[in-house]
């Protein structure tokens, strides 16, 4: 597989409206990483992300996506190295069936309909979406649906995969469903990035967490450090899961080291 | 014995063009001043619950209902929606949905004026409600440029300015972020608990419901089968996630799992298995 090494040097970002969304942002993300973006709305997170593929371009530094300066190249060109996940699956699916809806992305980087034929069935397959292949997206719950946009970005086999708010407003299946995409991903070698407000996903299923906060990138470090400094969380009212305020409540974690999971919490009490 | 607001039985819900009912024999009380968590995965029927009880279902959208149900004294099938308003609020999981005015202040009178009720009532209910919700100060601001936090409590003022005994609200922070979230729960416990309205919630955030619920009713595919305390229900689901689609508080699983370290029942919520905690 082919890299995809993301850089950003003294990125900004400043909206046509006059609004700095992002300031002086410093960041290299290797291949292979699975690295989660948290901040409350407003805080630049989606902006940042935005840099990753070229859907924005920055008013000030330069972002690196592999050997492609954001400056010099077209979102179409990035966009095979570098997939986005929308948050809402109705921004991203506009095709009359599931089937088509998957292929349409394949036929527009140039692959041959065998090739695509292949492709879609396997990524069907790999979703549990193959019984809905010639159903409209729009006829399946949310859940599902959002699955559609996932799969039909991952279809097309970019090195990096952006995932923007992938577990808002599913329920347990269709959380666990998104997190057995996140470990597929890692096993293959993607770099995954997730942009979220689930901190347990945040703290289980990613090695490294970004903070946004009011622009600015105030911490880049493991979710173990993160719901262990208190500074952060208060000033970005960021709450840790559950099991981390308990385990640090009772004295199971170690300072400066939180419990992210029920396993991690189990094995302290050893 | 305390007043019973909502008083539900053997209801049936069958939307035209779908095989399967969404609700299919659901019987249900809530007392007045009451905070009831539903729990339930997508398409259990929490949010046919939820508009069935302010009537939304079958009078705006058309379905089949059986059985019986009596919301606030009235039947909600048999009065107009936006009379059933000044009874039961309602806040849903989009508050940009429903926001329709230039300012904060004609969004929340809206309502009111729809009901030809008179200028001085109406400002009053506005104050009281956008007081009750944190947004005093907000009138002249416009609904599409405040925070999703502050549109939801913007949603919540628009239901509570028309003095509702009940509210209503399905998955109401599924699209908020962590403060948006807080905001919108620390509103709803007080508005319960100061205000005493009878709060009925459908809601993933499991910890929240457990901390804030009187009573907890898990649905699964249009049956009600779970119903008790979050201290009587939570520890019953524990291992039963993948089947009924619904989580337990983390604190719940770790304790069921780490049994020998807990003395008492188990905890549901995080002061419950701090102090529970034998170090």
């Amino acid at each position: 597989m082919s890299e995809t090494k993301l850089t950003c040097n003294n990125l900004s970002h400043t909206y046509p409206n006059g609004v700095e969304a992002v300031k002086d942002v410093n960041v290299t993300i290797d291949q292979g990483e699975v690295i989660s973006v948290v901040g409350q709305n407003g805080s630049g997170k989606t902006t940042l992300v935005k840099h990753f593929n070229g859907l924005l371009k920055p008013t000030d530094g330069n972002v690196l996506v592999g050997e492609l300066d954001s400056l010099e190249s077209s979102v179409g060109v990035m966009a095979q190295q570098v997939g986005y996940v929308f948050q809402n699956p109705n921004h991203q699916i506009f095709a009359p069936t599931v089937k088509y809806e998957l292929s349409f992305g394949l036929r527009n980087i140039g692959l041959e309909e065998e090739e695509v034929e292949t492709r879609v069935a396997s990524i069907a397959e790999a979703f549990a979406l193959t019984e809905y292949l010639e159903t409209n997206p729009y006829r399946l719950g949310f859940s599902l649906r959002k699955t559609v946009g996932m799969a039909s970005i991952i279809a097309m086999q970019p090195n990096v995969i952006i995932l923007d708010e992938p577990t808002t407003g599913q329920d347990f299946l269709g959380v666990k469903a998104i997190r057995d995409s996140i470990h597929k991903l890692r096993d293959q070698g993607k770099t995954v990035i997730v942009v979220s407000h689930d901190m347990p996903l945040v703290a289980e299923e990613t090695d490294r967490v970004l903070v946004m906060c009011e622009t600015e990138l105030i911490f880049d470090d493991t979710p173990t450090k993160l719901f262990a400094n208190d500074e952060i969380l208060n000033k970005t009212n960021l709450k840790p899961p559950q099991i981390s305020s308990f385990a640090t409540s009772v004295g199971l974690a170690k300072s400066n080291n939180a419990i992210l999971s029920i396993e991690d919490a189990l094995k302290a009490t050893k | 014995m305390s007043e019973i607001v909502i008083d539900i039985k053997d209801l049936k819900l069958q939307y035209p063009d779908t095989d399967v009912p969404a609700l299919n024999g659901v019987t249900l009380s809530v007392e007045k001043g009451e905070f009831v968590g539903i729990l339930g995965a997508h398409g259990a029927g929490k949010t046919s619950l939820c508009l069935s009880i302010n009537g939304i279902v079958p009078n705006m959208i058309n379905a089949d209902m059986y059985g019986s149900i009596e919301v606030a004294g009235e039947v909600p099938p048999n009065i107009p929606v936006r009379e059933l308003a000044t009874k039961v609020g309602s806040v849903f999981d989009n508050p940009e949905f429903q926001m329709s005015q230039l300012s904060v202040l004609e969004e929340v009178a809206m309502g009111l004026q729809n009901l030809g009720v008179d200028k001085e009532t109406i400002m009053a209910n506005i104050s009281g409600a956008l007081d009750m919700v944190g947004l005093a100060g907000f009138e002249d601001r416009s609904p599409f440029e405040i925070s999703g936090g502050q549109q939801q409590r913007l949603a919540m003022a628009s239901a509570l300015s028309m003095k509702p005994e009940i509210l209503v609200l399905d998955e109401p922070t599924s699209n908020l972020d962590p403060i948006g979230k807080e905001e919108v729960f620390t509103v709803t416990r007080k508005i319960n608990q100061e205000e005493g309205l009878t709060v009925i919630i459908a809601e993933h955030e499991v910890e929240v419901i457990a901390e804030f619920a009187d009573k907890v009713v898990l649905l699964e595919e249009g049956v009600i089968t779970k119903i008790g305390t979050p201290g009587e229900v939570f520890p019953e689901l524990i291992n039963k996630e993948s089947e009924i689609g619904v989580r337990v508080p983390q604190v719940t699983e770790f304790a069921s799992k780490a049994k020998d370290r807990f003395k008492g029942s188990t905890p549901v919520t995080l002061d419950e298995a701090v102090k529970g905690y034998k170090k």
